[in-house]
């Protein structure tokens, strides 16, 4: 046998056109007769518009248009929100591609200007007068739900964007009946995704054909078609669709914006290609954020630390409008993952959406498992403090059994397979759990503050049954599809609705191919990314390509290999019956020198010179593959840190991951996503935050004071992993993109906590910034002689970038 | 017509001229005049590297200069780093080592940690990190990046 | 982002640099451009003419003569890092260097066009003013001298007029028996001072004979800690002994009459509070009780 080529850590070959600088982003495309668009965006969270003058900006140099509110009146439709989540009273209130009334952000579009080149498009843009009435904002989620507040939507009273329970169990009676119970007030502070490239699209609209095809930074052109159809209301087989290559996305990439549509529309009134790109302060406003939500969680448990039942009140900030899946995010994706990794017989989840005067929230990398990863292991550290057991034993207590097939937990939902106590074990020996304890203990006594965190999870992927996807109100389906052609050379086209933008699946899914039918990788090319070309997909997000777009990919393989499995034995002159499959080889049982090779077998099917009676010519075939069940991939994180207690430095010193996403078809890009994932994870705990003022000013507008992970700040993340399987998996695959983001922060915040708990400190908010530490120290009383601390030993982490 | 200034200015081994407004950036006579589209644009306040290319031997940040100022310079850009088809040692080792995920941040990387190892031939992970403090990527955590820098600094060492 | 046009002049010579700045009210001048093209990419700043004195020649390079180190005003923050001579006579200056912006900044931002950003968290302002640094400023009547701790009159403020420009920075060259440290706690995303402190202590063994004390970041224009430098003057240095002193910065920053910056990242209250510490942490590296 050789080397499985599934399994294999090979380098991508998506790589050699991004080390060379040939790949094309959208803002790289250049298109004969392109002009250039520039959105006007309001300066104030919320306002009236009284009037706006484009007069100046009208005849200023190069300018083709200036379009405002009443342009596209009755001309674009406003933009839909596709996650109705039913029985919650979903106000879905209209989301104009430009306002012409009111706005409700520092951000929402007010006009735009197209003009020969973006420097002049800038110059006119400052041309416009509008006359604004401010009106006064509100942004905390929690303060805007009621009726004393700024009203965002007459429709909408109290700012009430949709209210959501879910249940299972008693929850009310096991908090009654418990020894011990717990609570937090946990702030999941508004982040800022920041995809390195910003959002982009350009739009060409051919008039005399009446088609429009848009290039965009999406994470699903297919929905993108979609959506682009209902706002502009040119026909669907009439819009094509094209996401170049996209500088990643974190989720803020799944919604269809107005600003891509305003660019359509330019296009369409002024029958030339216009392109609009994004700056990226402009992107700290336009584009989506993710989390912004105020928590109240509670936690029961038995004296021994088992925990009987957790509760939630989730106050869940949706931003001015609903983005297109943002309603799924605190409901479906975080309410209903309460149980984690636990036994918990009692869970209640509470979920208020409430609009605020701030960027629209969605999905950002981890959507809603994060949130209730947090507050589970928040919990479950609160949990070993009151009934005095370490941390990781109560965790331990509550892990649900090993399991390898179907596990229905108290929310109503059936986990695939897990061994969540195996995670555990391997973490804490490659941490060196007992060691570190041991060893912190006498630093202690230093006074020195260090500690470490574990956090354990459970997260729901590979989105997943489409019949699911109804009953909860997701607008569309969440199948995937796979069209695979072998040529008369033997080479491979596999056409993919997923259209991944970093995750490497034109590699891992050739691996797959080859994998199957015994070709040479380098022989199998991965397309994906053009709804003109690829089958219908329904996108690159919550950890499902591989998981739902692999499977397709498959079976598509194997019926190709069944048709090429009925070819050869035509060919070998043989009964079906006795043919065999190995490698690559098609060969007569007992005699392997009577073959046929894949490659013998496609020449055949594609010139049909010779096929047997029934056998259509080709080497074609499709797969739609809507999976049985989600994918439960599970996993536990330890982070050490060490913190200067003179002015609240907290150092990440060590991570440790061990993660279970079943088989890995390529492990060098799992540990990929792992890195990169803990990293995003650990910017929300360290020092990720969206700032706003009390008029809905984003504070934190650049990246000069919005601040996402570098490298200097950052250890080396040390990946391990485990293997189970999915069981409803073709490949057994579960997912891999999101965990790190949903374990890290959660970890990270422990291990803050765990190191400051000999002070008595009990809470402190995200991002844990130099000053909040500190005054949650001073608050204890602490001065640094009474623990003895050694002056000067974290010298350099105070002394931070000096060096 | 706004005024515009003659400028000549020597890119990946090749001299070209134009007339450029004062106001343009390096990075966008480099994207839109030149049409050498790797160097990417990722903030609007020097803060990500995206944009770094090499000028007259250092690593600079294409959108904090005007063209008219590198008048007469030298610059490589990334597509300027591998020679007649042959990835340069710091590619090679992108490649081999997934220092790259969705790509935006590489060419600013590569830039960055091509010039780390040219001052440092032999540097430590953590003299890799400070280096790259100015290089922001959203995708890998930096680790497999720090990883490729090593392994790039170990190739050219003949390691 | 997308500037706002201009009207582009290159100087060809310091003279030519002043005849330029006297005949366009309102122009600027454009070194490296790392304090000023960000702004302009904001239009926050929007000259009407800019003057590049890139191509000047004299204003580049470092040179050491006696006790004092000369360096050009267009000289780089990575020069002036990697400086040999620099390292030898005045090791701060090459330490605080190093820690400006990052790599790819360092090449292209210089001292000069630092200064006369007169940013309140930059790191040059408030080591040069420890240091006690000299600034030397050409303009139509002449060449004038001001301490370093007089130019930053306040925020964005140097001491410079319209059609002056800064040639030379000068600082003294460090006697054996002198040790000099800068410590700050950085923004994690701009990576500008929050608070910055420097220290220059000049020793007789464990005693401290001089010390000079600056703090910045924190305030408009770099604060020089005379009574911390008083605490320390005479005193055996030890963890206790700079402990007392530091804890006199308060009034340092109190006499100087200037407001403390706050703002999303660190609290007024903060940084006022952690400004010892930074000096703390400084004085314990320069006298090698920073690690045990």
């Amino acid at each position: 046998m050789t080397t499985r080529i599934f399994g294999s850590g090979i380098r991508r070959r998506e790589d050699p056109r991004l080390i060379t600088g040939q790949a094309s982003y959208t803002d790289d495309i250049k298109l004969t007769g392109m002009v250039h668009a520039a959105i006007l965006r309001s300066p104030h969270a919320h306002a009236r518009i009284n009037s706006i003058n484009t007069d100046a900006a009208r005849g200023s140099a190069g300018v083709l248009a200036v379009y405002t509110g009443s342009d596209i009146e009755g001309v674009l439709n406003p933009i839909p929100c596709a996650w109705a989540i039913p029985d919650s009273d979903l106000k879905a209130v209209a989301y104009p591609a430009i306002a012409s009334d009111v706005v409700r952000y520092v951000g929402d579009a007010v006009a735009v200007v197209v003009a020969e080149n973006r420097y002049q498009a800038e110059d006119a843009l400052e041309l416009i007068d509008v006359d604004y009435s401010p009106l006064p904002a509100i942004i905390n989620p929690e303060d805007a739900l009621g009726d004393g507040v700024p009203q965002l939507h007459e429709d909408a009273p109290n700012n009430q964007a949709f209210h959501w329970v879910a249940a299972g169990g008693d929850t009310d009676a096991a908090f009654a009946d418990a020894a011990v119970t717990v609570s937090e007030t946990i702030r999941q502070q508004k982040l800022i995704p920041n995809p390195m490239e910003t959002r982009s699209a350009i739009a060409s609209w051919a008039q005399a054909m009446g088609e429009l095809t848009l290039w965009n930074t999406t994470q699903n052109p297919h929905i993108a078609r979609f959506v682009t159809c209902l706002v502009t209301g040119v026909g669907e087989h009439k819009i094509r669709v094209i996401a170049p290559e996209v500088g990643g996305g974190f989720g803020a990439k799944i919604a269809v914006y107005p600003w891509e549509m305003i660019t359509a529309f330019c296009s369409m009134q002024l029958g030339v290609p216009v392109k609009w790109t994004e700056t990226r302060t402009e992107n700290y406003i336009a584009t989506t954020h993710g989390r912004d939500h105020v928590e109240y969680v509670e936690m029961a448990a038995n004296a021994d630390g088992k925990v009987t039942a957790v509760r939630s009140v989730v106050y869940a900030g949706m931003g001015a409008y609903l983005s297109t899946a943002a309603p799924g995010i605190p409901t479906i994706l975080h309410g209903l993952m309460y149980s984690g990794p636990y036994d918990i017989a009692n869970i209640k989840a509470d979920v208020y959406g409430v609009f605020t005067n701030s960027t629209p929230v969605e999905a950002y990398r981890g959507a809603g498992r994060p949130e209730a990863t947090f507050l589970l292991e928040r919990l479950m550290d609160k949990v070993g403090d009151a009934v005095g057991i370490d941390s990781v034993e109560v965790r331990r207590r509550n892990l649900i059994e090993p399991f390898d097939n179907n596990r229905d937990v108290a929310i109503g939902i059936t986990y695939d397979s897990g061994n969540y106590s195996n995670a555990l074990d391997q973490l804490l020996g490659h941490i060196g759990y007992d060691q570190f304890r041991h060893d912190q203990e006498h630093e202690r006594e230093h006074g020195t503050l260090r500690g470490v965190g574990v956090a354990c999870y459970c997260e729901i992927c590979g989105l997943g049954p489409s019949q699911v996807a109804g009953a909860v109100g997701f607008g569309g389906g969440l199948w995937e599809s796979a069209t695979v052609r072998i040529y008369a050379t033997g080479k491979v086209n596999v056409f993919i609705g997923t259209s991944p933008h970093g995750q490497g699946e034109e590699t891992t899914f050739a691996q797959i191919v080859a994998d199957e039918i015994g070709v040479d990788v380098d022989d199998v090319e991965v397309i994906h990314g053009d709804t003109d070309i690829t089958p219908m997909g329904w996108g690159t997000y919550g950890s499902r390509t591989t998981v739902v777009g692999g499977a397709a990919v498959a079976l598509t393989m194997r019926k190709l290999r069944d048709k090429a499995k009925v070819i050869a034995a035509h060919l070998l002159e043989a009964d079906e019956a006795d043919i065999e499959y190995a490698d690559g080889q098609f060969f007569v049982r007992g005699a392997p020198d009577r073959a046929q090779s894949i490659q013998d077998v496609a020449l055949q099917a594609n010139v049909a010179w010779n096929l047997p009676e029934g056998i259509e010519p080709g080497m074609e075939a499709s797969t739609y593959y809507d999976p049985p069940n989600f994918s439960y991939p599970f996993g536990a994180h330890a982070a050490i840190v060490s913190i200067d207690p003179d002015n609240g430095h907290i150092t990440l010193d060590r991570y440790v991951a061990v993660d279970d996403c079943g088989p890995q078809i390529n492990p060098m890009v799992v540990e990929g996503q792992v890195h990169g994932g803990v990293v995003q994870g650990a910017g929300q705990a360290l020092w990720e935050g969206a700032v706003y003022d009390d008029n809905g000013q984003l504070l934190t507008g650049s990246m000069m004071d919005y601040a996402i992970p570098r490298a200097h700040l950052v250890p080396d993340i040390e990946v391990h992993s485990t293997v189970t399987p999915s069981p409803h998996n073709p490949l057994g695959v579960k997912g891999i993109g999101e965990t790190g983001t949903i374990a890290s922060t959660a970890a990270i915040y422990s291990a803050v906590m765990d190191a400051l708990k000999p002070l008595g400190v009990e809470s402190i908010d995200m991002p844990l910034t130099p000053e909040r530490v500190w005054r949650a120290i001073q608050a204890t009383g602490y001065t640094g002689n009474g623990h003895g601390h050694s002056h000067g030993h974290d010298h350099d982490h105070g002394h931070g970038h000096g060096h | 017509m706004p005024n515009t200034v003659p400028i000549t200015v020597n890119v990946n081994g090749r001299s070209h001229s134009a007339n450029v407004e004062p106001r343009t950036l390096l990075v966008h006579f480099l994207r839109e005049t030149l049409n050498l589209t790797g160097t990417k644009i990722g903030c609007d306040t020097s803060q990500c590297g995206a944009c770094v290319v090499r000028m007259n031997g250092v690593t600079v940040k294409a959108c904090t200069a005007f063209a008219v100022q590198v008048d007469g310079a030298d610059i490589t850009t990334i597509e300027g780093v591998a020679q007649d088809g042959n990835l340069s040692a710091v590619q090679e080792a992108f490649w081999n080592n997934h220092g790259l995920q969705c790509g935006y941040c590489t060419a600013g990387m590569i830039m960055s940690v091509t010039e780390i190892i040219e001052r440092n031939p032999n540097p430590s992970a953590e003299e890799v990190r400070a280096g790259l403090e100015g290089n922001m990527c959203r995708c890998t955590g930096y680790n497999n990046i720090v990883k490729a820098a090593l392994a790039a600094a170990a190739a050219r060492q003949g390691g | 982002m997308y500037p706002a046009n201009f009207e582009y002049l290159k100087a060809s010579s310091i003279a030519d640099a002043v005849r330029l700045l006297s005949e366009n009210p309102g122009a600027k001048l454009l070194a490296g451009g790392h304090s000023l093209i960000p702004l302009m990419r904001f239009r926050l700043a929007r000259p009407e003419v800019l003057i590049d004195i890139g191509g000047v020649d004299g204003l580049r390079g470092v040179t050491v003569s006696g006790d004092t180190i000369n360096i050009g005003a267009l000289t780089t923050h990575a020069t002036i890092a990697a400086s040999a001579d620099v390292q030898r006579a005045n090791g701060l200056l090459a330490e605080a260097a190093s820690g400006i912006g990052d790599p790819a900044v360092r090449n292209r931002g210089t001292i000069g066009g630092n200064l006369a950003h007169a940013d309140p968290a930059s790191d040059w302002a408030t080591v040069l003013t420890a240091l006690g640094a000299t600034i030397s400023v050409q303009g139509p009547s002449g060449s004038r001298s001001v301490a370093a701790g007089d130019f930053i009159e306040d925020a964005f403020a140097p001491a410079l007029a319209e059609d002056e420009l800064i040639t030379t920075v000068s600082v003294p060259v460090l006697a054996a028996n002198q040790r000099a440290e800068y410590a700050k706690m950085s923004h994690p995303a701009s990576f500008y001072a929050v608070v910055g402190g420097a220290v220059v202590v000049t020793m007789d063994g464990n005693r401290c004979t001089a010390a000079s004390v600056a703090v910045g970041g924190l305030t408009p224009r770099p604060v020089k800690a005379a009574s911390v430098e008083q605490a320390l003057s005479g005193t055996t240095l030890t963890m206790d002994s700079i402990a007392d002193a530091t804890s006199r910065l308060g009034d340092d920053i109190s006499a100087a009459g200037v407001d403390v910056i706050g703002d999303v990242f660190a609290s007024a209250d903060f940084r006022a509070r952690i400004a010892p510490v930074e000096v703390k942490h400084a004085l314990l590296h320069a006298i090698d009780l920073a690690h045990h």
